[in-house]
C-alpha cells in the first residue's frame, strides 16, 4: 500500500464533520506531526477533523557495520526531518502561520549521544534492533537475571532498550565518559534529538523526553516517572546526560527555522502514539498494529500491571499534569514478515496481497500449521531455543493450505498475546482496534475476529501513529478541547465479526499449541544455529 | 492462406534463445546463434524492448527477457492487490461523501464486491466483501458493462430481472445507458436494484488502461440525489477516487 501520496484536501465542505463541529475549533488551523521512524521520516499535516491534508516522506540510510549492529546517522535524520517538514507544508500550500502545533512520534529506544555545544553526534545512533548490548545485558543481570530491573522499569534486560546502549557508547567511544561526566554530552532517543534541534539545537534547544520514550530506556521508574538514580548508577550512566522527563502532551518549547514560533507540543513513542491515535483512552481498550511485526497495546488505566506472562509494562501516555495512563505491551516478531518469507524465500506468491488469493482457494488449513519462530519464540513464551516448524503435513496439503496456515499464524499469535494480557490484567477484551498494512487482508482480519471471538475494527485513518502525535499536540495547545472530541473523530471503516463456532476454535487452538510445543528445544547450543553464521 | 511472417518467427526465436536458462546475451551472440545479420537482430531486439518483452542491461548492453512476458500470463489483476492499493482512496471517498464505498470486479454474470468501506456515521453496518451485485441494476455494474466487452457479453440472451420498476431490463436501453456512461465517464443508478438506494460509480484502469474494476458510493436516495439526479459533487469525488486508484495501479509493483 502506498502511503506517500498526499490526500487532497477537501476540507472546505465536509458533510461528515459539518454538523459535528463542537466548541471553539479553530477553523483555519492545522496540526503537523513528525513521525521519525526506523526506515524513514515523515511529516503529515492534519485538519481539525483528523483527516490528512498532506504527507511528505524521506528514507534514511540503514548502516550495518557488522552482523548484529544497526546504526543511523543522527545528522542525516535531522536533515531529513527538516526537509519533510518543508515538503509537507509546501504540498499543503500552508505556511508556519497555519500550523497550530507540531507533535513528534518516533522509533523507540534508538539511542544517540551528542555534543551539547556543537550539536554534533559523537557516534551513529544505535538502533533498537542492534544486538551489540546482549552480553552487556547478561552481565548487568548479575545473579538475578534479566528481570533485575523489571519491578521498577517494567522491562526485562534486553538489547532493545536505551540504557545499556548509552553505557556501550560511553565505554567504546574514546574519551566520551569524561566528557559526559563533565556535562558536555547529551543523550536522547529520537524524540529528544528532534525536539532539541527543532527548538534551536546548541542555541537554546530544550533537552526533554516524554514519559513513553523514557519508559523504554530501563532508566525510568514507572511509579515516580523519574530517572532512577540507583539503576542509572548500576548501568554506569551519568545523570548529567539524561533529558528532563515531561508529559506526552505539553508545550516543550517553540520551534525555530521553517516552523518558527510553532509550539512543539507532543512526543510519544510510535506504538503509544498509535494507541492514542486509535483513541484507546479507556482502561481495557486495545490496539494492534499489523506490519512486518505486530505490536499489541492494552490500556490498563492508572494501574501498573506487572506481567507474569512475558509482556512489557510501559507508559501509554500522560497528558500535561493529568495522571499517567499505563499499558501492557505484547510484541509479535514475525507476522507480515512471514508473508514476505513466502514471497521472497519460497516464491509461492509474487506479491504480499496474493497470499489472500491463494488462501482463498481452500476452505481451511488442511491440517497444516506454521509457527514462525524464526529467531525463537517471543511473548508469551520467550524461548530462544525454539525454531520455526510446519506441522501436520500430509499428502493432502497444498500451497493454498500453507497460505492459510501463514495467515492463521498471525491470528493465533495475536490470540496468545491477548490471552496473556487478560491473565495479567484481569481485563477481558471486548473488541480489537487494528491498523497497519496487513489490515487490507480481509481473510486475516476475519480470522483474527474468529480466533479472538471479539469484533475487529478498522478506523478510517490508517496513519494512526502520526495521528496520535498530532492529537496529543493539538490537545496541548487547545486546538482540540478534550479526549471526547478526538473520540468523535474516530470512525469505523470496517468491522469483522466472529463467525467461528466454539468447537472449531477450541480444536484449532489446541492444534496450534501442539505445533508451538514442537518448536521448543530445537537449538541445543548456540554453535548449532546455522542462522548465526 | 499467407505464409508465416518472417520477422515474427525471428522474434519468437530470439525469445526462445533468451529463455534458455537464466542468462543475458549480447547482440552478436544473438545474431550468430540464429544466423541473422546484426542489423536485423538489433531491429527485432529493439522492437521487443519497446514492448517490454526484452530488457537491456544498461551497463553490459546485454539482453534478457523482460518483465512484460511474465505479466502476459497474468490475465487479471489480483483483486487483493487491487484492494490493498485502493484502501487509502476508498477510505477518503467515504469520508468525503459520507456514504458507503464499494469496489467491484466482474465475476461470472455479476459484480463481485472486493472491498467495502462503511458509511462514517458509526451506525451498525455489515461488511459485504465477497457478496454479489447485479450488473444491470447497479452503478458499479453499468460501469463494467460500459467498458468491459466481456461483461457486456455475459448479458447476451440473458433474462434481465426487474428488481424495481426502475430497473433497465431491455438490452437496448442498457446499451444507451452504457454509451452515456462512456461519454460522461461515470454511471448512476437510482433505485434500480433497491428501493430508496442510489449509487454512482467510475472505472478503475490498470497500467495498460484496461478496465479492471469499478469504485462507487451507494446510499439513501435522499442524500445521494438532488431532484432525482446524483449530486454533482458526489460524482466528482467518485471520479477523483477512481483516477487516484488507477494512478496507483500504474505505479511500480512492490
Amino acid at each position: 500500500m502506498t502511503h506517500d501520496q498526499a490526500t487532497p484536501d477537501r476540507a472546505t465542505h465536509d458533510p461528515l464533520t459539518g454538523d459535528r463541529t463542537t466548541g471553539d475549533r479553530h477553523r483555519a488551523g492545522y496540526v503537523a506531526a513528525i513521525d521519525q521512524g526506523t526506515t524513514s521520516s515523515r511529516c503529515i499535516v492534519f485538519g481539525a477533523d483528523g483527516r490528512i491534508v498532506s504527507v511528505e516522506q524521506q528514507e534514511h540510510r540503514q548502516i550495518f557495520p557488522q552482523p548484529g549492529h544497526v546504526e543511523h546517522d543522527g545528522a542525516e535524520i535531522w536533515t531529513r526531518v527538516r526537509s519533510v517538514v518543508r515538503g509537507a507544508l509546501e504540498k499543503a500550500g500552508l505556511t508556519r502561520h497555519d500550523i497550530r502545533a507540531v507533535g513528534i512520534t518516533n522509533q523507540r529506544e534508538t539511542t544517540l549521544l551528542w555534543d551539547r555545544h556543537t550539536g554534533e553526534p559523537v557516534h551513529n545512533a544505535l538502533v533498537w534492533q542492534d544486538t551489540r548490548t546482549e552480553a552487556l545485558c547478561r552481565e548487568l543481570g548479575r545473579n538475578v537475571g534479566q528481570d533485575r530491573f523489571r519491578r521498577e522499569t517494567g522491562l526485562p534486560l534486553a538489547s532493545y532498550f536505551a540504557g545499556p546502549k548509552i553505557r556501550w557508547l560511553l565505554d567504546n567511544v574514546e574519551g566520551l565518559r569524561e566528557r559526559a561526566e563533565a556535562g558536555d554530552i547529551l543523550f536522547g532517543t529520537m524524540d529528544t534529538w528532534v525536539i532539541w534541534n527543532l527548538t534551536g539545537g546548541p542555541d537554546g534547544g530544550v533537552h526533554v523526553t516524554d514519559v513513553t520514550n523514557a519508559s523504554r530506556t530501563m532508566l525510568m521508574n514507572l511509579h515516580t516517572l523519574e530517572w532512577d538514580a540507583r539503576i542509572a548508577e548500576s548501568m554506569g550512566v551519568p545523570m548529567a546526560v539524561l533529558p528532563e522527563i515531561r508529559s506526552s502532551a505539553e508545550v516543550y518549547g517553540h520551534a525555530v527555522g521553517d516552523l518558527e514560533g510553532v509550539p512543539v507540543a507532543s512526543a510519544l513513542g510510535d506504538q503509544q502514539a498509535a494507541l492514542f491515535g486509535q483513541t484507546c483512552f479507556d482502561e481495557g481498550e486495545a490496539k494492534s498494529t499489523y506490519g512486518t511485526g505486530t505490536f499489541l497495546l492494552l490500556n490498563t488505566g492508572e494501574r501498573i500491571v506487572n506481567s507474569y506472562h512475558g509482556l512489557l509494562t510501559t507508559v501509554g501516555y500522560r497528558i500535561g499534569g493529568e495522571k499517567p495512563v499505563y499499558a501492557l505491551e505484547g510484541s509479535i516478531a514475525v507476522t507480515g514478515s512471514l508473508v514476505q518469507w513466502l514471497r521472497d524465500q519460497l516464491g509461492i506468491i509474487s506479491t504480499a496481497a496474493e497470499i489472500e488469493t491463494l488462501a482463498s482457494t481452500v476452505e481451511d488449513n488442511g491440517g497444516a500449521y506454521i509457527v514462525p519462530a524464526f529467531s525463537g519464540l517471543f511473548a508469551p513464551y520467550w524461548r530462544a531455543d525454539a525454531r520455526g516448524v510446519i506441522a501436520g503435513l500430509t499428502r493432502y496439503v497444498t500451497k493454498g493450505h500453507l497460505a492459510r496456515a501463514v495467515l492463521e499464524a498471525t491470528a493465533w499469535q495475536t490470540r496468545e498475546v491477548v490471552d496473556a494480557m487478560e491473565k495479567d490484567s484481569g481485563v477481558q477484551l471486548t473488541s480489537l482496534k487494528v491498523d497497519g498494512g496487513m489490515t487490507s487482508n480481509n481473510l486475516l482480519m476475519q480470522n483474527i475476529a474468529d480466533v479472538l471471538d471479539v469484533p475487529v475494527e478498522r478506523p478510517y485513518v490508517a496513519e494512526t501513529t502520526a495521528l496520535g502525535a498530532a492529537y496529543a499536540a493539538g490537545l496541548a495547545v487547545g486546538f482540540w478541547p478534550d479526549l471526547a472530541t478526538l473520540r468523535a473523530n474516530w470512525h469505523r471503516a470496517a468491522e469483522w465479526t466472529p463467525r467461528m463456532d466454539d468447537a472449531t476454535r477450541d480444536r484449532e487452538y489446541r492444534n496450534w499449541i501442539k505445533a508451538v510445543e514442537r518448536t521448543k528445544g530445537w537449538v541445543e547450543d548456540e554453535e548449532d544455529d546455522p542462522s548465526d553464521h | 492462406m499467407p505464409g508465416p511472417i518472417q520477422s515474427l518467427s525471428r522474434a519468437a526465436a530470439i525469445l526462445r534463445l533468451l529463455a534458455g536458462g537464466e542468462r543475458r546475451l549480447g547482440l552478436s551472440e544473438v545474431a550468430t546463434s540464429l544466423d541473422l545479420a546484426k542489423g536485423t537482430a538489433h531491429g527485432i531486439l529493439r522492437t521487443l524492448q519497446l514492448e517490454g518483452f526484452v530488457e537491456q542491461d544498461p551497463e553490459s548492453g546485454r539482453y534478457q527477457l523482460g518483465a512484460e512476458l511474465l505479466r502476459l500470463g497474468q490475465s487479471y489483476l489480483d483483486v487483493h492487490e487491487l484492494r490493498a492499493r485502493a484502501l487509502v482512496w476508498a477510505d477518503d471517498l467515504a469520508r468525503a461523501t459520507g456514504e458507503q464505498v464499494y469496489l467491484g470486479v466482474l465475476h461470472q454474470r455479476g459484480v463481485l464486491i472486493v472491498h467495502h468501506v462503511f458509511r462514517p456515521d458509526d451506525s451498525r453496518q455489515v461488511l459485504e466483501v465477497g457478496s454479489m451485485q447485479p450488473l444491470h441494476g447497479t452503478a458499479l455494474g453499468k460501469v463494467l458493462l460500459a467498458y468491459d466487452p466481456v461483461a457486456r457479453g455475459e448479458l447476451e440472451g440473458a433474462e434481465l430481472e426487474a428488481y424495481t420498476p426502475r430497473t433497465l431490463t431491455d438490452l437496448a436501453d442498457l446499451d444507451a445507458e452504457c454509451a452515456l456512461t462512456r461519454e460522461r465517464g461515470w454511471a448512476g443508478a437510482v433505485e434500480e436494484t433497491w428501493e430508496g438506494v442510489a449509487s454512482a460509480a467510475a472505472l478503475i484502469r490498470d497500467r495498460r488502461r484496461n478496465p479492471v474494476g469499478a469504485v462507487g458510493v451507494s446510499g439513501a436516495v435522499e442524500r445521494v440525489c438532488e431532484a432525482g439526479f446524483v449530486r454533482p459533487e458526489l460524482v466528482a469525488s467518485v471520479r477523483d477516487a477512481a483516477r487516484s486508484i488507477s494512478r496507483d495501479l500504474g505505479a511500480a509493483r512492490f
